[in-house]
């Protein structure tokens, strides 16, 4: 039985449809990320897993309970931490901490094991509010409030949205510390380079999944030929000119590169014709897909 | 356990706001010490001209009678009466008097005569009670004056109407309004904020992980509800403390039936100010929302203006009106020095808000939407 499950849950605003007929099946000690652009519906699904919004249709079951009828076994048995920061900015952070805990009807050293490694990064903070911490700190104190209780399924809605690189990897290295405790962990992110650090993603765009595999999977099956090319000066122009190109299907910026994406075109045969478009060729090279450039290319292309 | 743990949580939030436990304080005090001189509805220094069109040592005498009392001011003396009126067209007299020619000589001969009252009514209360003084004073002129030498040939049989004030002996506007300024005091923390507290941590999405836990809704409204008990009863110790200290006036009924009913009366207005915030998405929509229902409450509650002066139908809403019984009970215990014995139908009708005000609170607040 898998720990967490939604089954073709439908859910709307008024007209706009935030999550249409989603499922998803999350094995018990795996992290689980949910890949996707903003206002894909990554929120609106997280909430409905925790209990915080009923869904117009459909069904999930966390750890064996229903989200609606067993919304209280669920909440003693899940963390959240949400995407914008919401613990008390006005309480310090030992004070947040063991608000939490007890809570939970649980206190801070009976799980302290738990979040030590994390704690103690920010432990000489330990009397400021919770307000006056920096970006970084603040992810970290929310990840602890969230697990303080020990909690079987993790949910984190893009915990590493507005945090610097070094953090961003920091937390990432934590998460598969947790998950090797073998907590189960669903993290949401619209950072792409991060769905190679789960075990399965799920690709989410418009309210709808379109698709649902290992990070090595979906990059195996891409199944077309992906080239980058270092850009000159006129990106935007050398975008419009490289796609223009026949055998081309996509070509979209990629870091200080750009990509191109073609199901029938070698190398040699690409770069011949970019030469003679004019391009500078020197730097065309062949390269491996990323999920990145798996979800620009289902982005171009239709969904399954 | 929980329970203590989020009071404990509310009561750090309210002491590290920068703002919020100086305004408990200085709010009653400020109301308790400034208002009651303030508003005062006894009218003084009403601007007087006198048409004097006898001139004589009667006349004379009247007027410096009228310019003696601490209700008029003697503005002008002149001989002509449009000149008089012209002042109190262009508002620089509140009431003119006038004098008639032999005015002294009628008194004398006949023992009768008319002095002409003229007032500016667009003061309504101002024009009402002006006209009541200078009857007041004219009627004790010519009765400490002419009384003895009077003679008329049927002695009319005199009825005089003493009248007593019960309860409040120098109709003194202060000690009526001081007990009901402590209801406002009451009215507007109590309700305030209580009902930004909720919405104020949608606002700042704390509400969401709270949510998350398996917290009890009643723990949760309860853990809101009891601070505000606490502060409602802290200033209410202040203005009593200072009603004492500063206008001699202190609660004759008992002091305990005082806090009992504030006990009752807090938690019935915190438990509304939680509904609204309940239902309110944003601070600016629950600041309006109880400012409307605030403004009905006092204006509605015998406060400011008597409810048996009210029209029927206004007096049957204000059954619905928790102030109500808070003022009623204020004022039969400062000044009638009632006892709970006496206040039992205000003591029940709170609690039924409680109750009420209560149940919807917890049953309003939603973890789910």
């Amino acid at each position: 039985m898998a720990e967490v499950s939604v089954r073709n849950v439908r859910l709307s605003y008024g007209k706009i449809q935030a999550l249409k007929d989603v499922s998803l099946e999350v094995e018990e000690g795996s992290l689980f990320g949910i890949i996707g652009p903003d206002g894909a519906g990554k929120t609106s699904l997280f909430r409905i897993m925790t209990t915080l919004i009923v869904p117009d249709s459909g069904s999930a079951q966390v750890c064996g309970y229903d989200t609606v009828k067993d919304m209280m076994e669920i909440r003693r048995l899940v963390g959240y931490m949400p995407g914008h920061f919401s613990l008390y900015q006005d309480l310090t952070v030992e004070e947040n901490l063991s608000l939490f805990a007890s809570v939970f009807n649980t206190t801070v050293q009976e799980n302290y094991s738990l979040v030590e490694d994390i704690y103690r990064q920010i432990e000489p903070f330990r009397k400021r509010r919770a307000g006056k911490l920096s970006g970084g700190m603040k992810q970290k104190l929310a990840l602890c409030c969230a697990m303080i209780h020990r909690p079987r399924v993790l949910f984190l809605d893009e915990p590493t949205t507005g945090v610097d690189p070094v953090s961003r990897k920091e937390f990432w290295q934590m998460l598969s510390r947790l998950r090797a405790q073998g907590m189960t962990i669903i993290v949401s992110t619209p950072y792409m380079d991060e769905a190679s650090l789960c075990d399965t993603v799920s690709l989410m765009k418009d309210g709808r999944f379109f698709k649902t595999d290992s990070p090595g999977a979906i990059t195996e099956k891409f199944g077309k030929h992906l080239f980058e090319i270092k850009a000159g000066v006129s990106t935007v122009k050398a975008l419009d000119g490289l796609a223009a190109i026949d055998g081309v299907q996509a070509c979209y910026p990629f870091g200080d590169r750009l990509h191109i994406v073609s199901s029938s075109l070698s190398l040699a045969e690409l770069s011949e014709r970019a030469a003679s478009a004019g391009y500078d060729i020197s730097t065309l090279a062949e390269c491996t897909p990323t999920v990145e450039d798996c979800f620009m290319d289902f982005d171009n292309n239709d969904y399954e | 356990m929980t329970l203590g743990y989020l009071i404990r949580k509310e009561f750090k939030q309210f002491f590290r706001n920068p703002f919020l436990p100086k305004l408990v304080i200085a709010f009653p005090v400020m109301i308790m010490l400034v208002i009651p001189w303030i508003v005062n509805m006894d009218i003084k220094n009403i601007r007087l001209t006198v048409v004097d069109k006898d001139g004589s040592s009667t006349s004379g005498k009247l007027i410096r009678t009228l310019g003696a009392s601490e209700y008029f001011i003697l503005e002008d003396v002149t001989g002509s009466y449009p000149e008089a009126l012209r002042q109190l067209e262009k508002g620089r007299t509140d009431a003119v008097v006038e004098i008639p020619g032999y005015f002294e000589q009628d008194l004398v001969s006949e023992g009768r005569t008319q002095v002409q009252i003229s007032l500016n009514a667009v003061n309504q209360i101002k024009g009402a009670l002006g006209s009541n003084y200078l009857n007041a004073v004219c009627a004790d002129f010519f009765a400490e004056n002419f009384a003895p030498v009077s003679v008329s040939p049927v002695p009319a049989p005199r009825v005089s109407i003493s009248v007593q004030n019960k309860f409040n002996p120098y109709m003194d506007y202060k000690n009526f309004m001081i007990p009901a300024y402590m209801v406002i005091v009451i009215i507007l923390l109590g309700g305030f904020l209580p009902a930004l507290n909720i919405v104020g941590e949608k606002e700042k999405g704390t509400i969401e992980q709270i949510n998350i836990t398996p917290v009890r809704k009643t723990s949760f409204i309860f853990a809101k509800l009891i601070p505000y008990w606490v502060m409602g009863l802290i200033v209410l110790s202040i203005c009593m403390l200072l009603a004492w200290a500063v206008y001699g006036l202190s609660p004759h009924g008992g002091i305990w039936t005082v806090y009992l009913f504030s006990l009752l009366f807090i938690f019935a207005l915190s438990g509304f100010g939680l509904i609204v915030s309940n239902y309110s998405d944003t601070m600016q929509q629950a600041m309006f929302v109880m400012f409307f229902f605030i403004l009905v409450f006092m204006l509605m509650s015998g406060l400011l203006t008597p409810i048996s002066s009210m029209p029927r139908w206004a007096q049957v809403i204000t059954w619905l009106n928790p102030p109500r019984y808070f003022i009623e009970m204020m004022r039969g215990v400062y000044l009638q020095g009632c006892s709970l014995a006496d206040l039992s139908h205000q003591l029940l009708a709170l609690l039924g808000f409680d109750i009420f005000f209560g149940t919807w609170a917890v049953m309003s607040y939603r973890k789910t939407r």
